[in-house]
């Protein structure tokens, strides 16, 4: 784990105390289960033999609170930290003690899962690239999540965790990258043949090394219209670098919603993520608005 | 072929020439070993006149023992094909990187891991769970035999026909490409059009059926059939964890069924539950499959708690520590597994509320858990432990599970999990608690009731061979899926281009090879206590001067189990009658009443398998023929009234006797 | 619960003579209801979660006809009535007033049966069929698989009442009754259930 944004360092900072807080537990459980099985091995008759001992009401208290008191601490941990990383939440920092200027909006990035490799549409900027992505340091980036065909998870380790890309839904990265550098992206969901090779390079950069990457794509003079999306949505694998000079505004939501194809039966408004279960029906599953993003926390 | 090309469509469905794999080497290759192997079996079953015995004996046996051993053959059978899956997918992983796309084009690595995953858990952890309690759970409460016996060999013969499936998806067709849980989108008619999904759906809802059948079936043995005297309270350890698990499975495989009915719906009528049109919606696919698959993994796990904790107090020579917190713990994780199925896709988006009481609901599992590891511990406090074949695989158990119970803990921290979710460190963590616990568990029931079961005890110099292998084994095999884990890698990728990674995956597929000796051990261990069998011979039924009822009859026990059924008066039932020199009857032998034999359950699940094949296949002719039979013969079966018989008194009291002799002969 | 426990030495540690053991069949049925109960969990909340997803397809109120399904309930609700008289007829153990209640059950049901069979080629006749929508996915899964659980139910009711034509009111026979008896109800339970979560709560408003 070698993390480069805030939220992946947040999220190896909590692995790690959370193992020395299971640890406390766990290493003279071990220590235990060996000293136990060396000492009273058979062949040791020093060892006290005690054949009808099978209750102490302190012992059972003891092995049944001390897991407890583990789990209440993390618990607390899971819960703040869960609603502190929620993907979804607008970054308040970019780093520790760095709050995010008040003039500050995040880059939007709009993200397709296709067969098998990654679109990339950048509404403010106007172009689109496949399997290639970059940021600049230091600026909070909202990504908005979907896919055209199967389920896939965005994953790029250095930045922050995965979420799913899913078809007809839209899940939210809200992430910052503070080191520059070449980071790794790719599905972290099987989804088909082409699976193994859907990875791009995340860039992070400087505000005049994006300019020049968002130039490096205007200049390509492609644009990503509807039909070019039905050609591109056809599956491929190990996908080389595409950059589109312009893009359809109103193409990824066409996306979202099932119609690229606008007569097509499918088009039908978005769902919400992981609303299905009808268990799961708790104020925050609801609360959990998609496009328009209208839920601050 | 027949000239009329409709005709053939009516009669072969979309099944053409075309499905056999015969432009595929290894195949084809597979395919020979595994016919010659095949025809040397039946013809040596033929040549020793086996078939009359084995029909008589074995496949129309309505015995639990039987039974039970059937299950634990299948079980054994089908891990040798689930780990030659995992051995091709280290190999693959080892050699797969940068310009060398290693042997197994995705094509034929998707299938093999969805394989593995289907095959063992389904077809290996399961019958071996089922096997066990259909064998140890009526001895241990002192019953002649199941509640429902036909229904058990009906049930065993159900779970055979989806293993079969499943075997000839490799040779006919393809099996599914999808992962083991065959999510949609990807497992729809769309994205996966032939006919590997359907294989994955038919063989589990005939061995599903089975299962369901087989939880009804011992759980109400369990509840109508204890000797008397035995409360709840008294029940040994084996048979609670055998009661949770049972609830477990009539209340978790409906959901399954109907989750992958709801499927084959959308693959064979064109509805719309899981596809991304006309409002489908493909999550609650997921959360129905978890509402099953979270409980199921407990439903594995539970019997080998329950085998641990057997042989913990046998070898330890001692009375069970905490047996009352083991019950209350073993109750507490029942309940608990069904709130905790949403930890398997935090990151599918679901509110932070939502995630966080999902990961806390998680890790309070861990607590009963962990009570149950301080119980094992305090029963080797001041015990005598005799490090016996099974009681390694305890110790080995003990210190291989609390690694997977700390893993599992830091998976369902949301946040921790959105960066190891679906990474080699998931992979690592439920093989550490599934080999860790289940197969560890099974492993030491195995070598603790196999002399119950056959009247010999395991050999145990390959015992340990294969014990040291296994364990150290595992630990070569996943410790490293744990770094790979923690370095950004996913699951299912059948290449790679960062080199680093490469030594972590040698060590990996090195770690299985040794799982491979451990395996080949095993077999001989089989093998060589086969041939000792004389000199292994348990004369006393009771080797290990063990505990529960079960030591109490014969080794093996006689078809009616107790000739007099056994009074409980503590829950060491059979520890209490030696403390107490409890001699066993010598006359007033009764007749025994006992279930007659049939032959309709397997005849019933061959039809099954008839049906599930043209059902995939779209031979819609042979299907309505093979489900009519199916259903005719079930039919035909209640039309039989004469089921049972009285063994004569007797004949009972020959059996006796003889066990009688041999006791004396062996003082 | 010490092994040792004061009166030890007159324990006894088997039952002399034949030890009987209970039944368990109508238990065991009664475990495997539940199970299938759960199946039905599953398809409703599968029509929970789809109900409402028309995707521009006919709505809930468009579909449903609440006279046909009142009549369809009456059918069912009064096969059960039936089924509680053939019960009684069994115990006073008067075999053949049984026979006609079952006939009355079993004509009852084939009647809910015909009905909705009618109602489904009707909606599929105006293409509102299983493939149109979600909503009519889990719709006609729903209802449907309480059909095809009432036809097995007939198949059974049929071959019990060979079975006790042939037998006579044996124990075997009158537990399998019981058994029928069980799943008949259960299917009476579950089908008040589609009526007031599908129809009710669909057409009004």
């Amino acid at each position: 784990m070698s993390p480069s944004g805030d939220l992946a360092l947040q999220e190896r900072d909590l692995i790690i105390y959370s193992v020395v807080l299971m640890l406390l537990i766990i290493v003279p459980v071990m220590v235990l289960i060996v000293l136990f099985a060396w000492r009273y091995r058979a062949s040791n008759k020093d060892a006290h033999y005690d054949p009808d001992w099978d209750h102490s009401t302190m012992l059972e208290l003891l092995i049944w609170a001390a897991p407890l008191l583990i789990i209440i601490a993390l618990g607390a941990l899971t819960w703040v930290s869960t609603h502190k990383l929620d993907p979804f939440r607008p970054l308040d920092r970019i780093a520790e003690g760095r709050p995010v200027p008040a003039d500050m909006k995040p880059l939007e990035v709009d993200v397709v899962a296709l067969d098998w490799k990654w679109l990339f549409i950048y509404p403010e900027q106007g172009i689109a690239t496949v399997n290639d992505l970059a940021a600049p340091v230091d600026r909070p980036i909202q990504f908005k999540i979907t896919a055209s065909t199967v389920m896939n998870s965005f994953f790029i380790p250095a930045l922050a965790g995965q979420i799913y890309a899913m078809p007809n839904m839209e899940t939210q990265l809200q992430a910052v990258i503070n080191k520059p550098g070449n980071f790794e992206g790719f599905s972290a969901n099987y989804s088909g043949d082409g699976f193994s090779g859907m990875k791009f390079v995340f860039h992070a950069l400087s505000n005049d090394g994006f300019a020049q990457w968002i130039a490096q794509a205007k200049a390509s003079g492609h644009a990503l219209n509807r039909e070019e999306y039905m050609k591109l949505v056809a599956p491929s694998s190990n996908e080389p670098v595409h950059r589109y000079g312009t893009v359809d505004a109103t193409l990824y939501q066409a996306i979202l919603t099932n119609c690229v194809q606008p007569d097509s039966m499918s088009c039908m408004p978005p769902m919400k993520p992981a609303d299905a279960g009808a268990m799961q029906t708790g104020s925050d599953a609801n609360g959990m608005a998609v496009a328009p993003m209208s839920h601050s926390q | 072929m027949l000239a009329h090309p409709d005709l053939t469509k009516l009669i072969f469905g979309r099944l053409t020439i075309d499905q056999l794999p015969l432009h595929e080497p290894i195949v084809v290759g597979t395919f020979i070993v595994v016919a010659l192997g095949a025809i040397a079996l039946l013809g040596a079953v033929t040549y020793f006149r086996l078939w009359g015995y084995l029909w008589r004996e074995w496949f129309t046996s309505i015995d639990h023992k039987k039974i039970g051993v059937m299950y634990i053959i299948l079980a054994l059978v089908m891990l040798l094909r689930g780990f030659s899956d995992a051995i091709m997918m280290r190999a693959q992983q080892a050699i797969s990187f940068g310009h060398n796309t290693g042997y197994l084009p995705p094509f034929h690595y998707d299938q093999i891991f969805t394989a593995h995953g289907v095959i063992m858990i389904f077809f290996v952890a399961m019958p071996f769970v089922n096997g066990l309690m259909n064998f140890v759970m009526p001895l241990q409460i002192g019953a002649r035999d199941v509640a429902f016996p036909f229904l058990n060999n009906f049930s065993l013969w159900m779970t055979i026909s989806g293993a079969v499936l499943v075997m000839i998806s490799l040779f006919v067709g393809e099996f599914a490409r999808t992962g083991w849980l065959a999510y949609p989108p990807l497992s729809d008619i769309v994205s996966s059009p032939d006919a590997g999904v359907d294989y994955y759906i038919w063989a589990l809802q005939i061995a599903g059926v089975g299962t369901l059948l087989s939880g009804v079936n011992l759980l109400t043995t369990i509840i109508k059939m204890r000797a008397p005297g035995m409360t709840l309270m008294r029940m040994p350890i084996f048979t609670w964890t055998a009661l949770c698990t049972n609830v477990l499975i009539v209340a978790a495989f409906p959901v399954l069924t109907a989750a992958l009915a709801l499927l084959a719906l959308d693959r064979y009528a064109g509805t719309n539950f899981f596809t991304t049109m006309l409002g489908g919606n493909a999550m609650m696919y997921v959360n129905l499959i978890w509402i099953w698959g979270h409980p199921e993994v407990y439903i594995l796990v539970l019997p080998a708690f329950g085998v641990f904790s057997e042989v913990t107090a046998t070898f330890c020579r001692k009375r069970l520590f905490g047996y009352a917190s083991m019950v209350y713990a073993t109750v507490v994780i029942t309940v608990l597994s069904y709130l905790v199925w949403l930890h398997h896709f935090f990151t599918m988006g679901s509110g932070a509320s939502v995630n966080s009481f999902f990961g806390i609901t998680t890790m309070i599992i861990s607590i009963p858990t962990g009570a149950k590891i301080f119980n094992w511990l305090f029963t080797m406090y001041r015990g005598r432990i005799h490090f016996e074949l099974p009681m390694m695989w305890t110790v080995a158990f003990m210190i291989t599970f609390v690694i997977g119970g700390m893993t599992g803990v830091m998976l369902a921290i949301p946040p921790a999990d959105f960066t190891l979710h679906n990474s080699l460190f998931l992979i690592a963590h439920f093989h550490n608690v599934i080999i860790g616990g289940v197969l560890f568990g099974m492993f030491a029931g195995v070598n603790y009731w196999f002399p119950k079961a056959f009247g010999f005890r395991l050999d145990p110099f390959w015992g340990k061979c294969a014990f040291w292998f296994w364990v150290v084994g595992f630990y070569f095999a996943f410790m490293p899926l744990y770094v790979l884990g923690f370095m950004g890698v996913t699951r299912r990728l059948s290449h790679f281009d960062n080199p680093d990674l490469q030594k972590w995956f040698v060590i990996a597929a090195f770690g299985a090879f040794l799982i491979l000796l451990g395996i080949l051990s095993m077999l001989m261990q089989f093998y060589v206590s086969f041939r000792d069998r004389e000199k292994l011979r348990d004369v006393t039924g009771d080797p290990w001067d063990a505990r529960t009822l079960e030591w109490s009859t014969s080794s093996p026990p006689p078809k009616y189990n107790f000739a007099f059924t056994p009074l409980i008066h503590d829950n060491d039932a059979w520890w209490q009658m030696k403390q107490h020199r409890y001699q066993r009857p010598l006359q007033g032998f009764q007749p025994i009443h006992m279930p007659k034999n049939t032959g309709a359950g397997m005849i019933m699940a061959g039809f099954a398998t008839v049906f599930g094949f043209a059902m995939i296949w779209y031979m819609w002719p042979l299907a309505i023929v093979s489900f009519v039979a199916l259903l005719a013969t079930a039919i035909g079966h209640t039309f039989n009234y004469d089921r049972d018989y009285y063994i004569p008194s007797d004949d009972v009291a020959r059996v006796e006797a003889a066990r009688t002799e041999l006791l004396a002969s062996h003082v | 619960m010490t092994a040792d426990n004061g009166a030890s030495k007159a324990l006894s540690f088997h039952v002399e003579g034949e030890h009987h053991v209970p039944n368990g069949t109508l238990l065991g049925f009664w475990i495997y209801l539940m199970s299938d109960c759960l199946i039905f969990a599953c398809l409703f909340a599968a029509y929970g979660v789809l109900g409402r997803e028309y995707a521009g397809g006919p709505t809930t109120a468009q579909v449903l006809e609440l006279p046909t399904v009142a009549v369809n309930t009456t059918l069912l609700l009064l096969s059960s009535i039936t089924y509680g008289f053939a019960v009684l007829e069994m115990q006073a153990n008067r075999r053949g007033v049984m026979m006609v209640w079952l006939a009355v059950t079993g004509l009852l049901g084939a009647g809910f049966i015909a009905l909705e069979l009618t109602e489904f080629a009707h909606l599929i006749s105006i293409g509102a069929g299983p493939q149109r929508s979600a909503f009519l996915s889990s719709f006609f899964t729903l209802v449907g698989t309480h059909g095809l659980h009432v036809t097995s139910g007939l198949i059974w009711l049929v071959t019990l009442m060979v079975q006790v034509g042939r037998k006579g009111l044996t124990p075997a026979n009158k537990r399998r009754l019981m058994c029928l008896s069980m799943f008949w109800h259960f299917l009476d339970l579950i089908w008040v259930g589609v009526f007031s979560f599908v129809y009710l709560m669909g057409v009004l408003p």
